[in-house]
């Protein structure tokens, strides 16, 4: 196993593009912290988003998992890429006739994705650990400790997209197009719940459908957290809108998210099996 | 002898086309190989369904004794295929660790390698900057990482210009002269001519022949011949039984033999008859004119 995390890790480090990205990644992972030093000071208007509680523990979890799986992004070009450049350089068929089998080539890719995912989650628990302390209101540890389950959302989360990118790595064969594929998918998500709720059943059972759609399952995974903000709760109060989400993580959600995964990973190494190269 | 490699009624379909067809033939231990083939005879399709590449549709195939996984084999063998296939960004020294980390070797080779192919001097330089002939060799000494049990070159001196051709065939001489089993496709005749022991011919994915080069025509070779009246000598020639088919090209006669006879008993027999030549060759068949006689005839 080790040896073939060295083997991506290899071909990954030495390759400038690839790692660009991952360190602007990491960065960006970092960066969340700034969000603290965002500051307004006009006259009588005093702002400071720290002070809105969005630091505040166990929110936190919810709010720093939430943005920072929107960097995801990054990774998932360097993810499609890594796949799809096997192709163009044509280095995975000397890579499988230099004796690496089938399987542990597309397991090779698999440890790399959920390593990008565990140390992605590490890094959340840890950044977030140190702005809570420094910024949070409450400090008890049972507190501190709560909602814990936003962080292996998050890891499965990760996990489910990077597979799917590896998927469309394989598919595709070129990683412009791949990149496009993924938008284009996102798109067609929406469209395909449209059109169910329009034409063929009733709004309430396309949305149960669309739950199971494999971007939309990896989003539920970690709702939105800004309407749990209390300042953006009182706003609502006020126009009398009611704002009761449900913010949970329940365990069917991972479960067709890591389905999803189990999918996208089994068709990945059924497509390279059965294409020649 | 110890057997590297056994191809057991092989049969590769793409869509209606077939590319190989039912194709069997074992390497031993030690010989030198070469497919031969025109272009589109199945050549690389065969050697892509025995290095896990390419799906078979039926048939089999066993490395070593049978009892390894292909892709423990491979781990074995050293195989270069049409175009040298390295990661471009990366330096040679870096794609060949990454080379010993898949075929599980120590480092320890790699300068003995590059220095054989003459790639030492360049070896932080980036692939992509290489030329063609570089490349190959860079897959040359890539390929011998492992000290293979068996080397697998496919066209190796495709594209290359005249000296990038002689290098490659002066590498393969000195690994064949090693002791290396090696199995070459190639089109180019001469080259297998050169280097190789056993020849193995396909024509559209059919096997027309397999076996040591010198047993691929029952043929005893010809004599090529000239002197003062070639009327007369002609219509001797025709009268002797050891004489088949006999040919006057441009002032040279060609007698091909249908048994087994040295120039020294030819010139001898006519020199008596008060014939004296002023030109006289024994020669078999070369590779190119065997192997065109071969695949027409079928």
């Amino acid at each position: 196993m080790l040896r073939l995390l060295h083997i991506e890790f290899i071909k990954l480090w030495n390759n400038r593009a690839s790692k660009v990205l991952i360190i602007a990644y990491f960065v960006l992972l970092t960066s969340i912290a700034l969000i603290a030093a965002i500051k307004f000071d006009i006259g009588p208007v005093q702002f400071h988003l720290a002070d809105q509680g969005i630091f505040n523990f166990p929110y936190i979890w919810h709010f720093n998992t939430f943005v920072t799986a929107l960097f995801k992004l990054f990774l998932a070009i360097v993810i499609v890429s890594m796949m799809s450049n096997e192709y163009s350089n044509k280095t995975i068929k000397q890579n499988l006739i230099d004796g690496l089998s089938k399987k542990e080539f597309i397991l090779s890719k698999v440890l790399t994705v959920v390593s990008f995912a565990l140390i992605s989650t590490v890094f959340v628990f840890v950044v977030s650990m140190i702005l809570g302390l420094a910024y949070s209101d409450y400090n008890e540890l049972s507190i501190i400790f709560s909602d814990l389950e936003f962080l292996p959302a998050f890891f499965f989360k990760l996990v489910g997209f990077f597979s799917f990118c590896l998927f469309l790595g394989i598919l595709v064969k070129r990683s412009a197009f791949a990149l496009g594929f993924l938008i284009l998918w996102t798109i067609l998500e929406q469209v395909v719940f449209g059109l169910l709720g329009w034409k063929v059943m009733s709004w309430d059972a396309a949305r149960t459908v669309k739950d199971f759609f494999p971007l939309q399952s990896m989003s539920n995974l970690i709702k939105e957290p800004f309407t749990r903000l209390s300042a953006v709760q009182n706003i609502g109060q006020q126009i009398g809108e009611d704002m009761k989400f449900d913010y949970h993580v329940y365990w069917y959600e991972f479960l067709i998210v890591f389905i999803w995964t189990a999918i996208f990973i089994y068709l990945s190494y059924a497509l390279l099996k059965k294409r020649d190269l | 002898m110890e057997t590297i490699l056994t191809v057991n009624h092989l049969t590769k379909k793409f869509g209606y086309l077939t590319a190989v067809k039912d194709l069997s033939f074992t390497i031993e231990k030690g010989n030198v190989y070469g497919i031969l083939g025109p272009n589109g005879s199945g050549k690389s399709t065969t050697l892509g369904i025995i290095l896990n590449v390419v799906n078979r549709t039926s048939g089999d195939f066993s490395w070593f004794d049978g009892n390894t996984s292909t892709h423990e084999a491979l781990k074995k063998v050293g195989a270069i295929i049409e175009r040298p296939n390295f990661y471009p960004y990366m330096t040679a020294i870096q794609n060949l660790k990454l080379v010993c980390k898949i075929k599980e070797v120590p480092e320890t080779k790699i300068q003995e390698k590059l220095e054989l192919v003459g790639l030492w001097d360049r070896r932080n330089s980036k692939f992509k900057t290489y030329s063609l002939g570089m490349k190959q060799r860079l897959a040359i000494a890539s390929a011998l990482l492992n000290d293979p049990e068996i080397l697998i070159l496919d066209e190796p001196t495709n594209g290359l210009d005249p000296q990038g051709i002689h290098q490659i065939r002066e590498i393969i001489k000195t690994i064949a002269g090693q002791g290396t089993t090696i199995l070459l496709a190639s089109h180019l005749l001469d080259e297998v001519e050169k280097v190789c022991s056993h020849v193995v011919i396909l024509r559209k994915g059919e096997n027309l022949y397999s076996g040591p080069v010198d047993s691929m025509l029952a043929s005893h070779g010809f004599f090529e011949l000239r002197c003062q009246d070639m009327e007369q000598l002609k219509s001797l020639l025709e009268k002797n039984a050891s004489f088949g088919k006999i040919e006057n090209f441009n002032g040279t006669l060609t007698a091909y033999l249908k048994e087994e006879m040295d120039a020294v008993t030819l010139n001898k027999m006519l020199f008596e008859k008060g014939i004296v030549l002023s030109h006289l060759v024994k020669r078999k068949e070369s590779l190119e004119e065997q192997f065109l006689t071969l695949t027409k005839n079928n």
